[in-house]
């Protein structure tokens, strides 16, 4: 059972792979279909990119920047992940909050994108009204050596697109997650203290990345 | 492994010594000091034996023979899968997972192989904590239990229930037995080397990251992963309700 979940955890790192569409024309792509195009746009990058491959993390970190972010939602993401302390926090520190949050996301899964870049996925199919602007799209990783992981993205319609504003690996919700976490630290230390966590976190994984690589 | 726990009696009571009270009490996790010592002492554990086993394990055998012992104990899980979903009232879940077990048995060559996942028919995750959680039984509170990890009231139950009607516990010879049980666990580490250095990497507090995840992906697969939704409450307002103006 423990270990079930370190294995959802884990898959919050593929979150990764799923980038959205190019831009152009990204307003009116359905959001099932950003998913997938994305998704699988990345991936093929990666699979034929042998520095990537072989763990060049700034090489993947920049194909995340320019592939996958846009089409997240941070500001949203954070805010719900900071929780009530997001309202007492002044603009300064919420954009400081949200570049930090970011980062560590971006490190986290550009250290597993190698690692399942050779998956297969599977694009569930979705249930969506003509007139909804709150969807979950369903994706499933096929892994040779273990059971399938679903991923779910939680996206919302905005004027500038579909967005993400949650992902759930392995039924675990990738905000709600850190919510927690990130509450005890305002509630100890204060927003300044959860920036400076962060950024000692950021720093830690920054060191750490490039040498055990893979 | 009631021999197990017995000698396990005096190492929790240490742990129990070291409890202390912690900064951020959660509600769910009355006994977190206690909780947080048994962590410590399950990442001791896997730090210096099973994560090195896991990995020999992995360098030594080849992936279709781990392939083979992943199915081979997933097979027999598959049994009590169906069960669980029978008593929440779920046949056509139950025949579909007793389905799996009699055709994998036999034409997967004692489970060795997994045809009928490709057929079509699905692998479930059910156990006797999510039966329990079907039934209304809420959760208690969050217990990291030695060696197996994050737990709560509920699922120790379930969990219990599990290993005293899990086929390869209750296999005799004894050490048969033993070795089939530490194999599923080796094999079972083994499928998570990439997990668990991914946690190190996303957490601030790896113990407060694994008890949310855990408390959270319990509750999402006692609805199969479609609970009723309870995000959107508390949610933090839109900016723009910052501040005094409005």
């Amino acid at each position: 059972m423990g270990l079930s979940i370190e294995r959802a955890v884990a898959g919050l790192a593929l979150v990764a792979l799923t980038a959205l569409a190019g831009r152009a024309g990204a307003a009116t792509t359905a959001p099932d279909v950003l998913v997938k195009n994305v998704t699988l746009e990345v991936i093929g990058i990666v699979k034929h990119d042998k520095a990537m491959r072989n763990g060049d993390r700034k090489k993947i970190i920049d194909l995340i920047e320019s592939k996958v972010l846009p089409h997240f939602d941070m500001r949203s993401m954070t805010a719900t992940a900071v929780g009530l302390g997001w309202r007492r926090a002044t603009p300064a520190q919420r954009a400081e909050l949200t570049e930090q949050f970011k980062t560590l996301l971006i490190r986290t899964y550009a250290s597993a994108l190698t690692d399942y870049s050779e998956q297969k996925f599977e694009f569930l199919p979705l249930h969506m009204s003509p007139g909804d602007t709150d969807v979950t799209v369903r994706v499933r990783v096929v892994q040779a050596d273990a059971q399938p992981v679903p991923i779910d993205y939680s996206m919302e319609r905005t004027a500038d697109g579909w967005k993400v504003y949650d992902v759930s690996v392995g039924l675990v919700s990738l905000v709600a997650t850190y919510r927690t976490e990130f509450g005890n630290l305002v509630r100890a230390q204060g927003i300044d203290g959860l920036i400076r966590a962060l950024k000692a976190k950021n720093e830690t994984l920054e060191q750490s990345g490039g040498r055990d690589g893979k | 492994m009631s021999s197990g726990v017995k000698l396990l009696l005096p190492a929790l009571a240490v742990l129990l010594v070291g409890c202390a009270s912690v900064p951020n009490p959660d509600p769910r996790d009355p006994f977190e000091g206690f909780n947080r010592g048994v962590y410590k002492f399950n990442e001791g554990f896997d730090k210096a034996i099973a994560k090195p086993v896991a990995t020999a394990y992995k360098d030594v055998l080849p992936g279709a023979v781990r392939n083979g012992v992943r199915n081979f104990f997933s097979n027999i899980a598959d049994v009590f899968i169906g069960v669980n979903n029978m008593l929440q009232g779920k046949p056509r879940e139950a025949f579909s997972d007793w389905g799996r077990f009699a055709f994998n048995t036999t034409f997967g060559f004692l489970g060795l192989a997994d045809w009928a996942t490709p057929m079509g028919l699905e692998k479930h995750d059910e156990d006797f904590g999510q039966t329990l959680g079907r039934w209304g039984v809420g959760s208690g509170p969050y217990i990291v239990l030695p060696f197996l990890g994050p737990s709560d009231g509920r699922d120790t139950v379930g969990t219990a229930f599990d290993m005293y009607t899990d086929p390869v516990s209750n296999h005799t010879p004894v050490d048969e037995r033993n070795s089939a049980i530490t194999l599923r666990l080796v094999s079972r580490r083994a499928d998570l080397l990439g997990a668990s250095r991914l946690l190190e990497q996303a957490a601030l507090d790896p113990y407060a990251f694994l008890r949310d995840a855990y408390l959270q992906r319990r509750r999402n697969l006692i609805y199969d992963g479609r609970p009723p939704r309870e995000r959107e409450a508390d949610l933090p307002p839109e900016e723009g309700s910052n501040g005094p103006q409005h």
